[in-house]
This record gives C-alpha cells, sequence and structure tokens, in this order.
C-alpha cells in the first residue's frame, strides 16, 4: 500500500498550524494590517473557485494539449452550487450534482 | 475550588446545548467526510495515505484542493502553497478565542490549536458566548466529537467503499471533486468581495491554463495564479452587505462565524 502523500500530508499540516496556533500560542502576533486580513479573507473563495473551474473547463486532449470543455460536468456542478446558495446545504447540492451527471450518462447525454 | 451551584447548573445547560449543536456538526462532518475519502480514493490515494490527509492534515476545503492537485499530477510545492493560502483564515479563529483562552495551559493550547477548524470555532464561540466565559472542555467536545472524530472514521468508509464502485465516472463521482470546490467557495462567499474574488479568481485560473499549456506550463499555476490574483480584484470593489452563511470547510452547518470574528477587532476588550 503506498504510503508516499503522508509526507504531503505532514508538508500540508506544517504550513497549516502556524495559522492555527500562533495567535493562540504568541498572543498578539496575530495583529495583521486590515488589508492584509482582507486579502485573506478573500483567498479562500478564489483558491476554491479557481480549483472548480479549472477541473470542470479544462480538458486534456489524447495529445496533452489543453482546451476549454463546456459539457454535462459543468452543467451538474452548476446545479450544485445554485442549490447550495439556496439552502445552504453543501450535501443537498452535491448529490443532486451527481445524480444529474449520473442520469445524464445513463441517458447518453454526457 | 469548587465552582459555584449556580455556575455549574449554567455550565451543564450550555454543554447539554453545545451536544445538541454538536451532533448537527458530526452528522455534516461525517456526509462530507465520506464524499472526501471517495475523491481521494479517485485520485489514487490508499487508504493510509487519505487517513493521514485527515488525521494529520486535517483541513477540509485544502484536503479536497490537494485530491485534485494530485490527480493532476502538479508538483507539491504547489500544493503545500495553496494548502497555506487555502488555511490562513484560520489565523483569524486563532486570534478570536486566544484571549479566552489565555489561562490554557501551554500545552493544552497546542493540541487545541491542531483540530481548529471552521466548525470547531464556530462550536467554541457560540458555546462560549452562551456561556459567558470559556470552557475549554467544552472546546474539546466540539473540535473532537463534532469534527475529528466523523471526518477521520468517514474519510475511512468512503476510501474503503469507493473501491467497490467499478466505474466512478459512469455514477457522476468524477464531478464530486469539482462540485465540492464551487461548493465551498459558495459557502465562503459571505459578501460582494468574495463573489467577485472567486468569480474572477475562476476567470483567471481557465485563461492562464488555457494561455499556458503552449508553453508546457502545469495547469497548477493557473489555480494558484487564480487563487492569489482573484482577491486582489475583490479588495478593489466596495464591499457589499454582508449577511451571515454557513461559513464552513467540510460543512454546510449554518453557523455565527462573522459575529465571532468581530472579536478579532475587539482583542483586549474581551475578558479571558
Amino acid at each position: 500500500m503506498s504510503t508516499e502523500l503522508v509526507l504531503l500530508a505532514v508538508l500540508m499540516a506544517a504550513v497549516t498550524y502556524p495559522s492555527r496556533a500562533l495567535p493562540l500560542l504568541a498572543p498578539g502576533i496575530e495583529r495583521l494590517p486590515p488589508r492584509a486580513l482582507l486579502y485573506l479573507r478573500l483567498v479562500g473563495p478564489a483558491v476554491l473557485a479557481s480549483l472548480a473551474a479549472v477541473n470542470t473547463l479544462i480538458v486534456k486532449a489524447p495529445d496533452g494539449t489543453r482546451g476549454l470543455h463546456v459539457g454535462i460536468e459543468a452543467v451538474g456542478v452548476v446545479v450544485c452550487i445554485l442549490l447550495v446558495a439556496w439552502r445552504r446545504n453543501l450535501l443537498l447540492g452535491l448529490v443532486a450534482g451527481v445524480a444529474l451527471v449520473a442520469v445524464a450518462r445513463l441517458a447518453g447525454l454526457g | 475550588m469548587t465552582p459555584p451551584a449556580g455556575a455549574a447548573i449554567a455550565l451543564r445547560a450550555a454543554r447539554r446545548q453545545l451536544l445538541l449543536d454538536t451532533a448537527g456538526i458530526a452528522v455534516s462532518a461525517a456526509g462530507f467526510g465520506f464524499v472526501f475519502g471517495l475523491a481521494a480514493r479517485n485520485a489514487g490515494y490508499s487508504t493510509i495515505e487519505a487517513a493521514a490527509m485527515s488525521v494529520i492534515g486535517f483541513a477540509g476545503a485544502a484536503q479536497f484542493a490537494a485530491v485534485g492537485q494530485v490527480a493532476a499530477g502538479a508538483p507539491w510545492i504547489t500544493i503545500v502553497i495553496l494548502t497555506a493560502f487555502l488555511n490562513a483564515r484560520h489565523l483569524l479563529y486563532s486570534a478570536s478565542l486566544a484571549p479566552r483562552l489565555r489561562g490554557v495551559p501551554f500545552l493544552e493550547r497546542a493540541a487545541m490549536a491542531h483540530v481548529l477548524t471552521d466548525e470547531a470555532f464556530a462550536l467554541a464561540a457560540t458555546h462560549f458566548h452562551r456561556l459567558g466565559r470559556a470552557d475549554p472542555g467544552g472546546y474539546w467536545i466540539g473540535a473532537i466529537l463534532g469534527v475529528f472524530i466523523p471526518w477521520n472514521l468517514a474519510t475511512i468508509a468512503g476510501v474503503l467503499l469507493g473501491g467497490a464502485i467499478p466505474d466512478p465516472s459512469r455514477f457522476g463521482l468524477d464531478i464530486v471533486f469539482p462540485a465540492a470546490m464551487a461548493a465551498l467557495a459558495v459557502g465562503l462567499a459571505t459578501g460582494r468581495r468574495e463573489v467577485i474574488a472567486a468569480a474572477s479568481g475562476a476567470a483567471i485560473a481557465v485563461m492562464v491554463v488555457l494561455a499556458s499549456t503552449p508553453l508546457g506550463i502545469d495547469p497548477s499555476v493557473g489555480v494558484l495564479a487564480g487563487g492569489l490574483l482573484g482577491p486582489l480584484l475583490g479588495m478593489a470593489v466596495p464591499d457589499g452587505t454582508r449577511h451571515l452563511t454557513p461559513e464552513s470547510d467540510v460543512t454546510g452547518v449554518a453557523v455565527d462565524i462573522e459575529t465571532a470574528l468581530d472579536e478579532v477587532a475587539h482583542l483586549g476588550e474581551t475578558a479571558p
């Protein structure tokens, strides 16, 4: 069984722990400028949306080139987004998006 | 010293409510942990690797992000940089709790930090507010029973049961990762600036990937560009009306994070 990614988990923890621990262990260190705090707030949604967009809209051709593709996967993700925005329930959105794509593929649409 | 009877009764009542809140969070954490396990399995993680991510890394959104990057063969340095930025928001949570937990022993605070997630913070902040003071035992109840245990058990279940599905894409499971990323981004979009940061970040990422393909540049560079430049565009617009949202990195349970985060602006004014 592969264990290579355990080291990656350790590295991820190593860069995560300081932001979780520093203010708790060294009070006062968290007093960043307001602009820096605002930037940190915005990084989360930007990174997540970037990952979602690239993994939904970019496909790799057999020759290795990448191109734009809008298929049933994008529809499933959009349905998920709309449901989460409406119902504020991540699992519901995920289940609906996945179910839509599954049904479409069974029907030969994707 | 024995606490006054009134204080003990208040603590019991607050912890009963905390347990109810914790149960709701635990169900969501288990569901999403299971989905992470499935996604990790699809990306080629072994059971040990997926479990290590959940025990050692223990950060839902970053774990999902890493799944996509690992599957795409991205360099580890990119994954680590993304993780650092993605999890930097924990600084705010830690800063908010720090004045209240000042009296807790150093080593215990160090351990508390590892399990400080969005949900653990939300449960603790709400519990402390309800109680009118800090309750380290209550923090552990929320962080361990509400998130750590269900998230980790469900991760293992997702990896093991995912192996029983011969062709995950047939069942639409290949979109679990991007859909989860998009859903989490919606959860973090608490105002106009966040929406602009997310939308512009996504557009920048796609454009950079398309433009850099002929140059042989790894697509993770596009994600990095979108994640780091999108916030700058978000900062350039005036702040819109903020509203309460289920800000969360593993669940969708509505929590009053905004109010608790306001405490960061008043550090030193809050009694420990």
